[in-house]
């Protein structure tokens, strides 16, 4: 009879910096059961909207999350913008459009590096985040901050980025695609890679959809679910297909966030060339009354934002569904089955952000 | 499938600069638009306490009997809602950031 031992994996591991606790049931070297534990940096961020101008929750918003940040701001601007019935005007579309493919490609680029680090890779980990350093100077130079962008607002945006700038940038990611082709080319095509991570984790399609896995996860998995297909902002002007891969498996997530990279980067060449003059914001008087529901698409996958406004200043109670919540099901499900050693890797393919789970 | 793709990559970055900045020998560049700190002009304030109100952490302390205007800068999180909100643009926002302290002290600035 095999003997079943329970070994304690995290809240504070080196392949993740954040807490998370997952208790591993293992039978001879496989992981029979895995339960997982979060609540251990939990701030109470939707009780405080009770407290705090519902105009300047934004600041708070954006501190979700260090990395999915701008977008965390922007669903809950646009949750106020459509309880206030405001229309944004066009050219702040575009612009929130291309912070968040920014904030993407810098999110991705992060995750590369990290996984680059979990199979112990250590000069394809820094070259991902030498490459990702040129983001954060692009987002630095156009919002003021590099992970907190703090230009999107209610009604608009804050910052405007000129022709010029924005040809530049165009034409400096362009530049940049040549190398972050040849870093990812590394993930692809290396034989060591490819032996980690082929065949690893397999989440099969049925179970990533009925697990209601988000973003790569899912679409590692073949399940188009790409909340940018929602068309919400500047992104129904825009031409995309969301990036597929059928495998399932550690290789296959890692490949839809490479293809997503070069995606983004068309993305923001497409943005650049259909922004149209105008101003970059509305004017915001009153308070919201009434709720809505808006979702979007985050580097990790697809959040949910929530709120319900009664007339006053103070928003009544807000709710944020975040992608590592919703792909932690898919998680437990790969844990299942694979061996220890395997544990850490398979943890960072659904690149879990877990402030963003306990908020 | 290969065994030596990064090799390549690897050899290049032999012969190029460093990526990194050699602090503290040559310093980092900054933009137009870096939020580094805010700086409060104490003649032209008048002391209205729309900074403290709109403050998302708490960091300011306005007090318009004294005339006294406090930051905590160990609590600032720079977001610029001050600068916004300044009625008499007294406030701004300096690109290069705060320097490393030894004590925990708050900013007082008092009108003369």
């Amino acid at each position: 009879m095999t003997k079943r031992t329970i070994i304690p994996f995290g809240p504070q591991h080196p392949v993740l910096p954040e807490p998370v606790h997952l208790e591993l049931a293992v039978e001879d070297g496989k992981v029979v059961e895995a339960i997982p534990s979060v609540g251990f940096i939990h701030r109470g961020l939707e009780k405080l909207v009770e407290k705090k101008d519902f105009f300047d929750f934004v600041f708070v918003a954006e501190r979700i999350c260090g990395i999915c940040s701008f977008i965390h701001g922007m669903t809950y601007c646009m949750v106020i913008e459509e309880i206030m019935k405001l229309e944004v005007p066009d050219r702040a579309q575009y612009l929130r459009l291309v912070w968040s493919e920014l904030s993407r490609l810098h999110s991705h680029l992060l995750w590369l590096g990290l996984m680059a680090d979990a199979f112990g890779f250590e000069s394809l980990f820094m070259h991902c985040w030498r490459l990702r350093e040129k983001i954060l100077d692009i987002i630095e130079e156009t919002t003021g901050g590099r992970v907190i962008f703090g230009s999107c607002k209610v009604g608009g945006v804050r910052k405007d980025i000129s022709a010029d700038t924005l040809d530049r940038i165009v034409k400096v990611l362009h530049e940049y695609e040549r190398e972050i082709k040849e870093i990812t080319d590394v993930f692809i095509a290396d034989g060591s890679v490819k032996h980690r991570m082929s065949g690893v984790g397999v989440l099969s399609k049925e179970d990533a959809y009925h697990l209601g896995a988000v973003g790569p996860t899912a679409r590692g998995s073949g399940v188009d679910f790409d909340m940018r297909k929602l068309r919400y902002g500047a992104y129904k002007n825009i031409s995309f297909a969301p990036v597929l891969e059928t495998a399932g498996d550690c290789y296959s997530r890692c490949h839809v966030r490479i293809r997503e990279l070069f995606q983004s980067i068309d993305l923001i060449d497409q943005a650049a060339r259909k922004i149209p003059a105008g101003p970059l914001e509305i004017k915001v008087s009153g308070f919201p009354e009434g709720e809505f529901f808006a979702r979007t698409e985050q580097p990790r996958g697809e959040v949910i934002y929530y709120a319900k406004a009664n007339g006053t200043k103070f928003l009544q109670r807000l709710r944020v569904r975040t992608p590592t919540f919703a792909n932690i099901p898919a998680l437990v499900k790969i844990l299942q089955g694979c061996d220890v050693a395997d544990v850490p890797v398979l943890i960072l393919t659904i690149d879990p952000c877990i402030s963003c789970t306990e908020r | 499938m290969s065994l030596f793709s990064m090799s390549w990559v690897v050899l290049k970055s032999l012969f190029k600069v460093p990526a990194t900045v050699r602090y503290p020998f040559a310093q980092k560049h900054y933009y137009e638009n870096t939020r580094g700190k805010i700086m409060f002009e104490v003649n032209t304030c008048i002391f209205c306490g729309l900074c403290q109100r709109k403050c998302p952490a708490g960091a300011i302390m306005v007090e318009r009997k004294d005339k006294k205007w406090e930051l905590d800068r160990f609590k600032c999180i720079i977001c610029g809602a001050c600068v916004e909100a300044c009625p008499k643009k007294c406030i701004h926002m300096e690109h290069t950031h705060t320097k490393p302290a030894v004590t925990k002290e708050k900013e007082k600035h008092i009108h003369a």
